[in-house]
């Protein structure tokens, strides 16, 4: 089997070096950029983010990156979300009671854990759906997660009845979040499978193969 | 269902070696930090914490090497402490594979350097890393004092008080470090850790004191999210950290 060509985005988010040795580690092949032909010809997308959602937008914004992720969805080319990266995609953010526009690829909002410690900071389990592919093989694994925001209701509402719905993992701190989603050529983790050792490496590996 | 207790080893590094040693039988450099991180890695550390005591700053460069060559071959979360004093700083670190930094000094100093890094780049990166230690000084509210200097220098200022504004100001975490405690291995300072657990709602980190694995699980049950220690395993039995894990285990408490 060809060696999957990823590109890593490269929009000024933190430490994504670890992303790319991660995914290389993984099996793909990888690039950290942002030029728009290679990031629209890659067998994936990885969008990572670190830090607030209102500057991950807009950098992202910034960019024109919005539109390039936006065409590979339309388009059913594989994009994967990571912590910040995963938030985007739901309707808005709410941080320090300012609200901005995420993507809206699902409903929902990204708003404050309720838990006695914040940062939800370390290793916690997930609660994947039967057949998801993203967790094949790790359903009982923890995961590292480092963030203060989450979605905390799922509000996906599957009105035709021939539509594939999302697959949805769960993990709670305080209270139960959305640890990720899969939805077709979409899909997104709210921890940081380049940070969680072999279970990371291994869904990392397990989203190259759905490429 | 809930996250587990992270087991953090720290490596002290001094011009891209490991200082201190340490004791693990068939390492072929028992002072390379990349070798020594691989190996914690497998040994199922949770995170790594490398505290660069390096004095000037062009071996500052080699720290930032070995800081690169670990994050590409260990991918757990990698903290690195030691001489940061400004975001610019943070900055080199993350650029070089760190996940999150660790401030002392710099931050006692001028406490709005820590508003500067984190509104920069998120609380998640940065670390309050507060070394404390017991004061009979009246006009220390908590009995504990802010040190610096590795705890050769007080000043004058209340520890808890500190973590609760440090917290405020954004660091993400706090490793409380008890002086007294360091290097007697006779066990943690609870009542430190019991009395910023009370103030302050981000994790805590504790350290200082750890001499066997059953002194652990009583950190935790003070209200500890995390442990560091570095001796402990350098120096202990190669499967310590499976050791310590298994005592917080027995204790009822999840680890990974």
């Amino acid at each position: 089997m060809a060696q999957k060509k990823v590109v890593v985005l490269d929009y000024g988010s933190g430490n994504v070096r670890s992303a790319v040795r991660a995914l290389e580690a993984a099996g793909a092949e990888v690039e950290l950029t942002a030029d728009p032909e290679k990031v629209m010809s890659a067998d994936g997308l990885v969008v990572p983010g670190v830090g607030a959602y209102a500057s991950v937008m807009q950098q992202l914004t910034k960019l024109g990156a919005l539109r390039w992720i936006g065409r590979r969805i339309a388009g059913g080319q594989p994009v994967l979300g990571i912590c910040v990266g995963h938030q985007i995609f739901f309707e808005q953010g709410v941080e320090h009671g300012v609200k901005t526009a995420g993507m809206g690829e699902w409903p929902g909002s990204v708003e404050r854990l309720q838990a006695d410690v914040i940062p939800h900071m370390g290793w916690n389990t997930v609660r994947p759906p039967q057949n998801s592919k993203l967790f094949a093989g790790i359903e009982d694994e923890r995961f590292y997660f480092v963030h203060s925001y989450g979605v905390q209701k799922w509000e996906f509402d599957v009105t035709q009845p021939a539509m594939t719905p999302p697959q949805v993992t769960w993990s709670t701190h305080g209270t139960p979040f959305v640890a990720a989603v899969e939805n077709g050529a979409l899909s997104a983790v709210q921890f940081h499978p380049e940070k969680s050792g072999d279970a990371g490496k291994r869904l990392l590996a397990n989203w190259l193969e759905t490429l | 269902m809930t996250v587990a207790i992270r087991v953090i080893p720290c490596l002290d590094v001094d011009n891209g070696r490991v200082v201190k040693g340490v004791n693990f039988e068939g390492l072929r450099d028992a002072g390379d930090p990349v070798e020594l991180a691989r190996r914690y890695n497998l040994a199922g550390a949770d995170e790594l914490t490398f505290l660069d005591v390096t004095a000037s700053s062009s071996d500052r460069e080699t720290t930032y090497e070995v800081v690169r060559h670990t994050a590409e071959e260990v991918f757990i979360p990698l903290t690195v402490g030691g001489g940061v004093r400004t975001a610019e700083d943070v900055d080199r670190l993350l650029r070089n594979g760190a996940d999150k930094a660790s401030i002392n000094t710099a931050a006692v100093a001028r406490p709005k350097v820590i508003n500067e890094i984190t509104e920069r780049f998120g609380s998640q990166v940065l670390v309050l890393s507060l070394d404390a230690r017991r004061t009979s000084d009246p006009s220390i509210a908590s009995g504990f004092e802010v040190t610096t200097h590795g705890g050769r220098k007080g000043t004058g200022t209340c520890a808890v008080a500190w973590a609760k504004e440090a917290a405020e100001r954004g660091v993400g975490e706090i490793l409380l470090n008890s002086i007294d405690a360091d290097g007697t291995k006779d066990g943690f300072d609870l009542e430190m850790i019991r009395a910023v657990r009370a103030e302050v709602k981000v994790p805590l980190i504790a350290s200082g004191g750890a001499g066997k694995p059953e002194d652990f699980p009583p950190a935790i049950e003070a209200g500890a999210d995390a442990v560091l220690a570095a001796s402990i395993f350098h120096f202990g039995p190669k499967d310590m950290i499976a050791q310590v894990k298994q005592a917080i285990r027995d204790a009822g408490y999840p680890v990974r």
